[in-house]
């Protein structure tokens, strides 16, 4: 079946070419249900039973996007495998019964299935599935902004010190507006992230192990944050984060043994519940708020973003679009959101990438910018980009949304959809406050767009997603230029691509037991190619061009590149989904390896951004700054939102390192 | 010409005998909807697989109402199957006699189950019988 990944012509035709995988002993019904989706005008592969089904899900990872089982199955039990797809694939799984009991609607919604359908299974029941694909892909789109952006914009403006991650003030403030954002959209989850704002740890799959190996050691029982810190003598992480890690890992154990924690998902749905990163929820709140107060971001964007959350269809709960004009998401024409991955390539085809396989996503740069930021928690800069006022304004009320929902940490593995992380919605906090409007815009955008999709491709904001990225890079706040924005609108359809890609990257993690997806998605991330990245900047340049919004043009350019890394094909995925699921900024844990991303990807982002001063021209993302290097791939959102930091600062100014945000006036953004 | 005319009408009043003697209910027209010139045999494919599965079926649970003591959560399980299989292809009595059936289980009513399962086996019988008729005549109209 559908393997298309690499066409990244969904759009239009969305949700034609939807890849369905349908589970189920009986032939009868399978014919039936078979010829049912291909009516429909999906792509179909059907199975009858479920250890084959879980095969095919895992040897083609991105294979599809979404699973249909029954309940009763003669070798597994249909939930069983709902978690388990929810977990290593983070794919939506839609169960189908002809016992309509509602204990067994209620076992369904507890572990995860985003729909149930009552056997005989009618086809107009059938058209509607697509929906589950682009609710998830939009949220973990908001995860990975959540997650990426710790600050918001409208926080003030860090100073560039990536140490200087933990400012509970930060938080707090972020918290605050990033509440109002969650509790209009009421983003479920994540509260916890506005306490912590830290920049983002990213929980890679040798660090949960080493975590994992340190509780056990411990015993789970004696396994506090402080003692587990030290055996794991893991240099730069601290005792919040451990802490908040472990505060799901044993919600997750919990779940395991039978007692569903508040969710009832996978750990990693706890995760994102409440995300322990902080930066999740907190940055998706913020990121909206600064990004919308710049107003830059263009419904559009957000609602590319959001689009972009969907393809992840992190299976997180409730989280609505953001405010992010729903509508955005599908507005897909402009944006291809490629159900698959490979969209990369197409990003710079100077179409807005549709990150969402198959899903067509509006995001514009400002979107990936969004995505960005929520993927990483830029920290200060995040808030700062946004902060600085974007002109537009209108933008703003976008931004606020997408800040919103995205910090699900689940973007990993939630059981039933396992986001995966997804760009933290972080994206949406404008980081560069500087009067990169561009930037704030490509914030705004991003964050508006990431927030329900995820990878929308945030044109505009693509500034903002740079911003999240450095954290403490330093955007260069003033001298963001703008005007190369293309390029960065370019950059946020990668990252609305992005947000499609985590789909895919669910796919790749493979939890191991469960819990581990998510961490395996980051690993995943960190393993896909770089080049995807730059792909996406190209694509990204592109969508700057066609966004132009004005300043965005340097923004823009970068959220291509963030998006680029987080989601360029499934491993953008991954990518995405480690930030969205950690909801950490990559920042913070990449401190010291490549995530340095974040700055590096500020810096990148703006050489970039420089570039695309000039003009959006993808290929300079690319071939600048985009490298890989700059985001690693597991950080899929937060290498995009680095990246576009980078490009920015380098846009805005020079150095690549230079990333102070002085320029910017973060915490001016209004949020 | 006429023949076929003369086909085309036994063909509908047995095709309408089949719902009028609630042997089959709205599922049936639905499988015939999905039938198009891409799958212009669908509704027999269907019929056909469905009573490959449930005759095998039938046999399963005949020899689980042979045990005694009778483990009726197994019979559940296969009574569950069956009536899947026999809602997706419209098969109303039939379908009525399993969730009959299912109740008896529960309620550990062995002599109910046996008593069911002979109409069910009644019914699906007759069913099968005049849905292959149906099939004939179908084809022979080409």
């Amino acid at each position: 079946m559908s393997t298309a990944s690499s066409s990244v012509t969904v759009s239009d035709q969305f949700p034609a070419g939807l890849r369905v995988l349908v589970v189920d002993d009986d032939p009868t019904c399978l014919r039936i249900l078979e010829k049912m989706l291909g009516t429909c005008l999906y792509e179909v592969t059907k199975c009858n039973r479920a250890e084959i089904a879980l095969d095919m899900l895992r040897t083609n990872k991105n294979g599809y996007d979404i699973v249909i089982s029954d309940v009763h199955m003669p070798d597994m039990d249909g939930f069983k495998l709902l978690e388990q797809v929810g977990l290593e694939m983070d794919l939506p799984v839609i169960m189908m019964s002809a016992d309509d009991s509602k204990q067994v609607v209620m076992k369904g919604v507890t572990h995860g299935a985003c729909d149930y359908l009552i056997k005989p299974v009618r086809i107009e029941a059938l058209k509607n599935i697509w929906q589950h694909v682009v609710r998830k892909r939009k949220n973990e789109w908001k995860d990975l902004e959540q997650s990426g952006s710790v600050e918001e914009g409208d926080r003030q403006p860090k100073p560039s010190e990536e140490a200087d991650y933990s400012s509970s003030a930060n938080e707090g403030n972020w918290r605050t507006s990033k509440r109002r954002k969650d509790e209009e959209e009421e983003i479920e989850e994540r509260d916890d992230t506005s306490t912590l704002k830290k920049p983002r740890v990213v929980w890679s799959v040798e660090l949960h192990q080493q975590f994992v190996s340190a509780v056990n050691q411990l015993g789970i029982d004696k396994a506090v944050p402080k003692k587990i810190l030290e055996l794991m003598n893991v240099p730069g992480l601290t005792r919040e984060n451990v802490a908040s890690h472990l505060q799901k890992y044993r919600l997750y154990l919990r779940r395991l043994s039978g007692v569903s924690p508040h969710q009832g998902n996978s750990f990693i749905s706890s995760h994102s519940q409440e995300p322990p990163y902080g930066s999740l929820s907190s940055l998706s709140g913020l990121d909206f708020q600064t990004l919308a107060a710049t107003g830059q971001i263009p419904a559009q964007s957000l609602a590319t973003l959001q689009a972009a959350g969907l393809a992840r269809s992190a299976a997180k709960p409730g989280l609505p679009m953001p405010l992010v004009d729903q509508r955005n998401i599908f507005s897909f024409d402009n944006q291809k959101l490629r159900f698959g991955e490979g969209q990369p390539q197409h990003m710079s085809s100077g179409k807005q990438m549709n990150l969402l396989h198959g899903i067509p996503t509006t995001m514009d740069s400002k979107q990936l910018v969004n995505l960005h930021h929520s993927a990483q928690s830029l920290g200060s800069l995040n808030m700062q980009a946004s902060a600085h006022g974007n002109p537009s304004g209108q933008s703003s009320p976008l931004l606020m949304q997408m800040a919103q929902p995205q910090s699900r940490g689940q973007i990993l593995t939630e059981t039933s959809g396992g986001q995966v992380p997804r760009l933290p919605t972080s994206v949406g906090h404008p980081i560069l406050s500087n009067g990169a409007a561009g930037a704030m815009l490509a914030i705004n955008g991003i964050g508006e767009n990431s927030r329900g999709t995820g990878y929308n491709s945030v044109s505009q904001t693509s500034s903002v997603l740079n911003f999240p990225l450095n954290h403490s890079a330093e955007l260069p706040g003033n001298s963001f230029p703008l005007g190369s924005t293309p390029g960065i609108s370019a950059g946020m359809s990668t990252l609305t691509t992005k947000g499609g890609f985590q789909e895919e990257i669910n796919s790749d993690i493979k939890g191991s037991g469960g819990f581990m997806p998510s961490y395996d998605i980051f690993n995943d991330l960190q393993q896909h190619k770089p080049h995807n990245w730059e792909l996406q900047n190209v694509g990204f340049a592109f969508d700057a061009s066609q966004h132009s919004n004005s300043l965005q043009a340097s923004v823009d350019v970068t959220p291509s590149v963030l998006v680029n890394q987080g989601y360029s094909s499934s491993q953008r995925n991954v990518q995405n989904s480690n930030v969205s699921a950690m909801g950490k900024p990559i920042f913070s844990v990449g401190e010291g390896s490549e995530h340095g991303i974040a700055l590096n990807v500020g810096q990148h982002l703006n050489s970039l951004l420089v570039d695309n001063s000039t003009r959006v021209k993808s290929e300079r993302v690319t071939d600048t700054s985009c490298q890989p290097t700059l985001l690693p791939q597991h950080f899929g959102q937060e290498d995009l939102m680095s990246a576009i930091l980078k490009q920015q600062q380098d846009g805005l100014g020079p150095a690549e390192n230079d990333f102070e945000f002085d320029g910017y006036s973060l915490d001016n953004i209004p949020v | 010409m006429e023949r076929n005319q003369q086909l085309r009408r036994q063909l509908a009043s047995m095709r309408q005998s089949l719902f009028d003697q609630g042997h089959l209910d709205e599922q049936f027209i639905l499988l015939e909807e999905l039938q198009d010139d891409a799958n212009p045999n669908f509704v027999e494919e269907v019929v056909t697989l469905h009573y490959r599965d449930s005759a095998r079926l039938i046999t399963t649970i005949e020899r689980a109402l042979e045990k005694s003591p009778l483990d009726f959560n197994k019979l559940d399980g296969y009574m569950h199957q069956f009536k899947g299989s026999s809602t997706s292809i419209g098969a109303k009595k039939v379908k009525a006699e399993s969730t009959q059936f299912r109740e008896y289980c529960e309620a550990g009513n062995g002599e109910g189950c046996l008593k069911t399962f002979q109409l069910l086996k009644r019914d699906y019988a007759t069913l099968r019988r005049k849905l292959e008729a149906y099939f004939q005549v179908l084809l022979c109209m080409g």
